[in-house]
């Protein structure tokens, strides 16, 4: 198999505004976010050739990808909607990829932005919720989203010994790093009191545990390394690139407290010939405080039933051995629905330019980001570098 | 039944046609394979062990044990609203298929992860009986 690995950089990227972001539409907010991209990048739209987006709920369209280049008069060769819930952002980025490396085309853009919160009617939010679940076998029994994660936040409780103590941590985290990020939603302190104290939702996550409700999106530019170097800024390396797809419906999961994360960070892994040790930041999918527990420990983090620990003790801070989620994620910075992630690709991509000023990782060389979509459905993770090799 | 206006009315399939007449005649069925004799839910076309097909449909014990649950405080549309506290849970049957319902008839704060539950058939209205399950010795 061809290996991806230092064959395409990132050499652009951008985020629209975020947070509540009434006056543009979904649609708006994708094409901002594609114009600033290539602002960032310095090229014109005539120079993008792939365009990859995932479709809007509150401004969905048949053909996603095509709306956007139609809207902004681009006709490129290679384009694409792409749709994996939360995963989907490094799926779609290990495709472009794979596009470029096989002649496909030269310059992608990966544009995704949505208007989940000011955007969306009340019948569309509804049926927003409901979809998650199977509709013969799930959905009839009322469960929410977050009922969905308190399943697995539960099964890693009683089989680990994980506290809500230890959830909240990763909640407290995400906000002091969103307090240095003067783009992100939610910016003031919060402490694992006001998390194990807020609302209950669906035990045992509490209102804290869960992420916000945002307006927003994100683009990058993807081209080969060999064209990367002409480009303003210091290109981004992909690394590696792994995925793992374990099931749809969490009641069809093999297990509730280990996910295709494994695999996927396996794959990523072996095609950058680096391991866990080697990570200096990492953007971790927090859509609720357990993902996160899971998925450190997964990525080989930290050992199996450790990771509460592990985030209890600060080692997802600035100075800790893995700052995580330094944009906020999720939890603090900003979750459009399916573009959220791309929020932590164009964090890995503002920390390895060495460009996160107040937040900055000293000397960032190696990030890694994961996405999941679904519920612990489909899993992805991407190494990326300042180096190709 | 106006309880059950506006909720998440499964619609069957002739895939689970066998299932949710089942339901309504007080069994819940899964699946069997007739070559190895794996159980299987939700239903499908082949054996997902061996591929095997046909599968065969036999009634399930109806008793299984809590693998996770959770207890609802904030309800998924209105329809739901009057059943809040509801507890979500998912069941390993005994035959060892896992699914996914709600347990009632008891305090949801006393349900436990490996607490052993038995189906109750609830009617929601003359063409559809949706199981659940409850505590049991």
């Amino acid at each position: 198999m061809t290996s991806l690995r230092g064959k395409v950089a990132i050499v652009g990227a951008a985020d629209t505004e975020v947070g509540s972001v009434p006056d543009l539409s979904a649609t708006q907010l994708c094409v901002d976010a594609v114009h600033r991209a290539l602002k960032d990048a310095g090229i014109t739209k005539d120079q993008v050739d792939g365009l990859v987006t995932c479709n809007s709920m509150a401004e969905p369209y048949m053909y996603h990808a095509e709306m956007i280049a139609e809207y902004l008069q681009i006709f490129p060769r290679y384009c694409i909607s792409v749709g994996a819930g939360g995963g989907t952002t490094f799926s779609i980025l290990h495709h472009a990829a794979s596009a470029i490396v096989t002649g496909l085309c030269e310059t992608v853009v990966i544009a995704m932005a949505d208007s989940l919160r000011t955007g969306m009617s009340k019948a569309q939010a509804l049926a927003m919720m409901s979809s998650a679940g199977h509709p013969q076998f799930e959905s009839p029994y009322g469960p929410t989203i977050p009922a969905f994660y308190a399943l697995i936040a539960r099964a890693h409780m009683e089989t680990y010994g994980t506290t809500p103590e230890q959830l909240a941590a990763v909640a407290v985290n995400a906000r002091q790093h969103a307090a240095r990020n003067p783009l992100a939603q939610k910016r003031e302190p919060i402490s694992i009191d006001d998390v194990v104290n807020s609302r209950l939702i669906a035990d045992p996550l509490r209102l804290l545990d869960c992420s916000l409700v945002s307006d927003g999106g994100a683009a990058v530019v993807l081209t080969s390394a060999e064209r990367a170097a002409d480009f303003p800024h210091t290109p981004v390396y992909l690394l590696g690139a792994g995925e793992g797809h374990g099931h749809e419906h969490i009641s069809q999961a093999q297990s509730l407290t280990t996910s295709a994360a494994v695999e996927s960070g396996r794959r990523a892994y072996e095609m950058a010939g680096l391991g866990p040790a080697d990570i200096d930041v990492a953007g971790i999918y927090d859509c609720f405080t357990p993902v996160v527990l899971i998925e450190l420990e997964d990525l080989g983090f930290c050992a199996k039933g450790e990771a509460g620990s592990f985030v209890e003790a600060g080692e997802l801070g600035l100075d800790g051995a893995l700052p995580t989620n330094t944009h906020g994620g999720l939890l603090s910075h900003c979750h459009s629905g399916n573009p959220g992630s791309m929020f932590a690709l164009t964090e890995a991509v503002t920390q390895l330019r060495h460009q996160a000023a107040d937040r900055q990782v000293e000397d960032a060389q190696v990030a890694l980001v994961h996405g999941q979509g679904g519920i612990m459905s489909s899993h992805c993770t991407l190494i990326l570098g300042r180096e190709s090799g | 039944m106006a309880e059950h206006d506006g909720k998440n009315l499964p619609r069957p399939t002739p895939e689970t046609a066998t299932y949710w007449e089942g339901c309504r005649h007080g069994k819940l069925m899964i699946q069997r394979c007739g070559s190895c004799g794996h159980h299987q839910f939700y239903p499908r076309l082949m054996c997902t062990e061996c591929m095997h097909t046909p599968v065969e449909w036999v009634q399930a014990s109806g008793r299984g044990k809590v693998r996770s649950f959770t207890i609802v405080r904030h309800a998924i549309s209105d329809a739901y609203a009057a059943d809040v506290p509801y507890v979500v849970a998912l069941i390993r049957l005994d035959e060892g298929p896992t699914l996914m319902s709600n347990i009632i008839d008891g305090d949801p704060e006393r349900v436990r992860i490996g607490m052993p539950v038995e189906t109750v058939f609830e009617v929601w209205s003359e063409d559809l009986t949706v199981p659940k399950f409850r505590a049991c010795d």
